[in-house]
């Protein structure tokens, strides 16, 4: 079988995408070899397959995607029922229950005071910021210069009381079951055994 | 000479991980439709934006058609890929707002010459050098959509689903319907169309400036 140019034109695509019958395939490989146009032809087309066929050429507009996602979310209806918001649900109950156990737990850990000799604090402000040392059992307004732990936590009043600590009787000696006895802070510092000797760490 | 390039395979669904996202949003769990449709968000977008020539009317009509895949998701039928399927419904949406957007534009002439007509080819540079890095150069991807922008529409929708997004002959006249001596034709003269508008930039003047790979020819 003999091909000229023309037919080379016409059956390029064809020849291409690889739908030529193999004896006009080998026609045309023959004829090709021979032609500059012709190659180029075909060079050509086969570039510009390749070149479109490339998922590089359409770049999305920024924001595409999160456009996109939102419109079908307007569009979804509300699910009822599914497997899933079962689940969500059921999550949502166990984080409930836990959170009240562990709220009651703690409710247990404050009347297990850190010292059973010191004195709860009464009227603290729960929400007076302080500063407590793990090891420790009182707690602090920062500053107290009786703090002498150098690793300590700031926590609202009432969460240190919630862990057992007690007020500092130096600088919270306002707010000491004492002080409603109007007991002056040095006596009942001496009574405790306490004055120049008390750190955060104690 | 060279081995051919192969049409794509048809799969029942890309993969198994699709197929399980399919199975889940039929058993209701339609929230995952967006994990289905993201991997095609290019090709719906090149496919409304090869039709419309337009960024905001291509995002518009690509978010319309994977709306309407989502609410007709139980007509998919999964002997068909998902990919076609979605593609098909973002050509038809592309489709509708030309004509309705534009119901007076006229065919450029050259869509109405004889589809018979043989197609001579006008430049002849030689054009041998594989441009695989060029795509990653902004004004190179400009210059092939300018291109396909130029072609008429029937040629333009035709190698938009053939060459762009990849679909057979097949269906590719299904999605068009049209038929399949129709989409030969007239993908034939769209590919020698463009080899003539981009030819001479390819094998001359850009290449100057280009830095292709050489003797790297896949097909």
């Amino acid at each position: 079988m003999v091909v000229g140019c023309e037919d080379v034109w016409r059956e390029v695509s064809n020849y291409v995408d690889g739908e030529l019958d193999p004896s006009l395939r080998v026609a045309m490989d023959a004829h090709i070899a021979g032609c500059r146009k012709c190659r180029a032809v075909l060079e050509g087309t086969g570039n510009i397959v390749e070149l479109y066929g490339d998922e590089r050429l359409y770049e999305l507009p920024v924001g595409f995607s999160q456009r996109m996602r939102a419109r079908l979310e307007e569009n979804m209806p509300r699910q009822r029922g599914t497997a899933w918001g079962w689940m969500v649900a059921f999550a949502a109950a166990v984080l409930a229950v836990g959170t009240f156990a562990i709220a009651n737990s703690a409710a247990v850990v404050q009347s297990a005071l850190r010292s059973p000799h010191a004195q709860p604090g009464v009227h603290v402000p729960p929400e007076m910021m302080v500063v407590v040392a793990d090891g420790g059992k009182t707690f602090h307004v920062q500053g107290c210069r009786f703090i002498h732990d150098k690793t300590v936590r700031s926590m609202p009043a009432e969460q240190a009381m919630k862990e057992g600590y007690t007020p500092c009787i130096r600088c919270m000696k306002k707010y000491l079951n004492a002080t409603a006895l109007w007991i002056p802070a040095p006596v009942l510092l001496d009574a405790h055994g306490l004055r120049g000797n008390h750190s955060a760490g104690e | 000479m060279m081995p051919a390039r192969t049409s794509s395979p048809v799969h029942p669904v890309e993969n198994e991980a699709e197929a399980t996202l399919i199975r889940r949003i039929r058993n209701g769990e339609r929230e995952l439709f967006y994990e289905l449709v993201k991997p095609y968000e290019r090709r719906v977008y090149a496919a409304t934006y090869a039709i419309l020539r337009n960024e905001a009317d291509a995002e518009d009509a690509a978010q319309e058609a994977v709306l309407k895949a989502f609410k007709n998701f139980r007509q998919f039928r999964e002997e068909a890929r998902f990919s076609t399927w979605l593609i098909q419904i973002a050509v038809n949406e592309a489709r509708m707002r030309r004509r309705r957007e534009h119901p007076d534009v006229m065919e450029p002439l050259a869509d109405q010459r004889d589809e018979d007509g043989s197609y001579v080819p006008r430049d002849f540079a030689d054009w041998r050098e594989i441009p695989s890095e060029t795509l990653e150069r902004k004004e190179v991807r400009e210059k092939l959509i300018e291109a396909l922008a130029t072609l008429g529409e029937k040629y333009r929708e035709v190698f938009v689903l053939r060459d762009v997004q990849q679909l057979s002959i097949d269906e590719t006249a299904k999605a068009l319907g049209i038929s399949i001596a129709s989409v030969k034709t007239r993908l034939l003269r769209a590919r020698l169309m463009l080899r003539d508008l981009l030819a001479p930039g390819f094998g001359g003047s850009w290449t100057s400036r280009l830095s292709f790979q050489k003797g790297n020819k896949p097909w």
